[in-house]
């Protein structure tokens, strides 16, 4: 089943902008789904459209198959978000302001589950502290706490580790990829490639309001990533003619091929059979794959 | 109805005016103190009796509602403009809570908090002059009302406004005028009887009047008339609430 099924959506802002063009996107249910794209490039407008914040200009955004506008209340009571910002109110508790959190979404009280999600996060100690007296890193998570709160479906999580530390990084994947364990869907926008090499199932890219490509993260991988086999030799070596044929790069005592990722021909063994042939003796074997940066680059190159 | 996300926002909003107790309860009784000192004792002891009434007496229904119609449109202005403006409005966006139910969270709060000062400055005042209540549900009625009423008029305030200043403006520049011209001191019987015609044209004398009457028994205007004008005034902040919500207006981009 889809979580998120989007057709057609489009977004003019009142200035006349057009932030999102022709948005067509599903997210399948139980996956982490990670929204790529420059800053600029639309993700927050199509989350905050997705969430009720923004008003969309036309076309069609339904979670689990209902209308996002026309049955707002049940598609929002599904819904859990984690905006850009970290907007708090400086002078609750931590325990209030997930209570008032809960309520907002309908639910009844809940101390055990409150309780579950702030020993989840790490946010155990602080129950009973005013937020202005938590670090950044703890804000962020009070409003990830306040999104699982009244214990959603999907999860929207808005550039969720811009400006974080890279522990508190990882434990931040780590924490998603449990919470997706339990089978709530997650959607993330991010302009670290990194993140979503590590965390998603599928990618989307976004680059001025367009999406260039939806795919499974091993796909992109697959289908615009290269590998490269990098030959290190251990003297300065003559490779003139095969250099040629292989199209190689010589950076001093060591030549570069690249190769397509998906295109498993020959070309491997018959380059190393070739220098073998010849009595040309190398040192050492590398392959590196290339990674999503690189396509990124590629990609918005286009 | 998502009535738990209604007692969210009331919970909130009250817990944030007792947490700010110096500002939203003490500073209205200090200043209704002020007033009692400065037109009660040092002036009024000077004034004659109003229709019967002791000038003191006669002032403490024009200073509750004085209180009360401030009170009613700061709270629920500000109560509403700061999440705008401090970014925490988000989340009452993307919650399963309807525009009414959104309002209704607000306003109860906002009439809430201006009632409970309304009520603390009728016993402050109890304690500096002699007051008698001949009607007391119609005063109840007419407490609530009025702050419901004007709780929604600062609401709506709160949501047009996108700045501090603009939350001031309506209560400093119209609010506050109109309570002083509208006979929260003195009957609008003592005025030559042209400007007693021009005060007829200020819907605030309505109230303090209704208010009045319903202390000690006489009023400037009928009191069906103050109650009609009141809820006329009530279905026009509903009418204008329920347009900005359809329209989405100064609040989704
Ligand atoms: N309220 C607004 N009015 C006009 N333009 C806006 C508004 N909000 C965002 N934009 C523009 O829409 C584009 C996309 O913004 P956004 O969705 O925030 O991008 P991202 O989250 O990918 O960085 C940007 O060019 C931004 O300037
Ligand atoms: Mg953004």
């Amino acid at each position: 089943m889809n979580a998120i099924d989007i057709k057609n959506l489009n977004k003019s802002y009142d200035n006349g902008f057009k932030a999102l063009k022709n948005i067509n996107l599903t997210v399948k249910k139980g996956e982490i789904f990670a929204l790529l794209g420059p800053n600029g490039a639309g993700k927050s407008t199509l989350i905050n459209i997705i969430c009720g914040i923004t008003k969309k200009s036309n076309g069609e955004v339904k979670i689990f198959k209902y209308d996002n506008i026309l049955q707002y209340k049940l598609t929002r009571s599904l819904i859990g978000l984690v905006p850009q910002e970290i907007a708090t109110d400086s002078f609750e508790k931590v325990i209030n302001t997930l209570k008032f959190s809960r309520g907002l979404f309908n639910k009844k009280p809940s101390q055990d589950y409150l309780d579950f999600v702030l020993k989840s996060l790490d946010l155990y100690t602080k129950k009973n502290s005013q937020i202005r007296t938590l670090s950044g890193g703890m804000k962020r998570r009070v409003m990830i706490a306040k999104a699982l709160s009244h214990e959603p479906k999907i999860l929207f999580l808005d550039e969720p580790t811009a400006g974080v530390d890279v522990s508190l990084r990882k434990t931040l994947w780590r924490y998603l990829n449990k919470l997706k364990q339990t089978g709530v869907t997650i959607f993330l926008t991010t302009h670290y490639i990194e993140e979503a090499e590590n965390l998603a199932d599928r990618i989307g890219i976004i680059n001025k309001g367009k999406i260039i490509i939806v795919a499974k993260k091993t796909d992109i991988l697959e289908k615009l990533g290269t590998k490269k086999l990098i030959i290190k030799f251990n003297k300065m070596v003559n490779l003139s003619k095969i250099q040629k044929k292989y199209d190689l790069k010589k950076i001093g005592k060591k030549i570069i091929f690249t190769y397509d990722y998906k295109k498993q021909n020959d070309d491997v063994s018959n380059l190393l059979s070739e220098l073998s042939n010849n009595s040309i003796k190398f040192e050492d074997i590398e392959i590196e794959k290339s990674n999503l940066e690189e396509i990124f680059l590629k990609l918005l190159d286009k | 109805m998502n009535i738990r996300g209604i007692q969210a926002i009331y919970i909130f909003e009250m817990s944030r005016a007792f947490r700010t107790i110096a500002q939203s309860i003490a500073s209205p009784v200090l200043s209704t103190i002020l007033y009692f000192i400065v037109f009660g004792s040092a002036i009024g002891s000077r004034i004659n009796d109003i229709d019967g009434v002791n000038y003191s007496s006669f002032l403490v229904p024009g200073l509750v509602m004085l209180t009360i119609l401030n009170q009613s449109v700061s709270n629920s202005s500000f109560g509403i403009y700061f999440p705008k403006f401090s970014g925490t409005i988000y989340e009452i966006l993307s919650a399963p809570i309807s525009p009414f139910e959104i309002t209704c969270g607000y306003v109860f709060a906002a009439a809430s908090k201006s009632i409970i000062v309304g009520l603390i400055i009728l016993i402050t005042s109890s304690f500096f002059v002699e007051i008698n209540i001949l009607h007391p549900l119609w005063m109840l009625f007419l407490l609530i009302l009025i702050s419901v009423t004007f709780s929604l008029f600062g609401f709506i305030i709160g949501i047009w406004a996108d700045d501090f200043q603009r939350i001031q403006l309506i209560p400093s520049f119209i609010i506050t005028p109109l309570t002083f011209l509208g006979g929260s001191f003195y009957s609008i019987n003592m005025l030559p009887e042209f400007w007693q015609k021009v005060s007829y044209f200020n819907p605030i004398v309505y109230l303090v009047s209704a208010f009045r009457w319903s202390f000690y028994g006489n009023s400037d205007v009928s009191i069906f008339i103050s109650i009609f004008a009141t809820l006329l005034f009530l279905g026009f902040c509903i009418f204008l609430i329920a347009f900005i919500f359809k329209t989405g207006y100064r609040i989704k981009t």
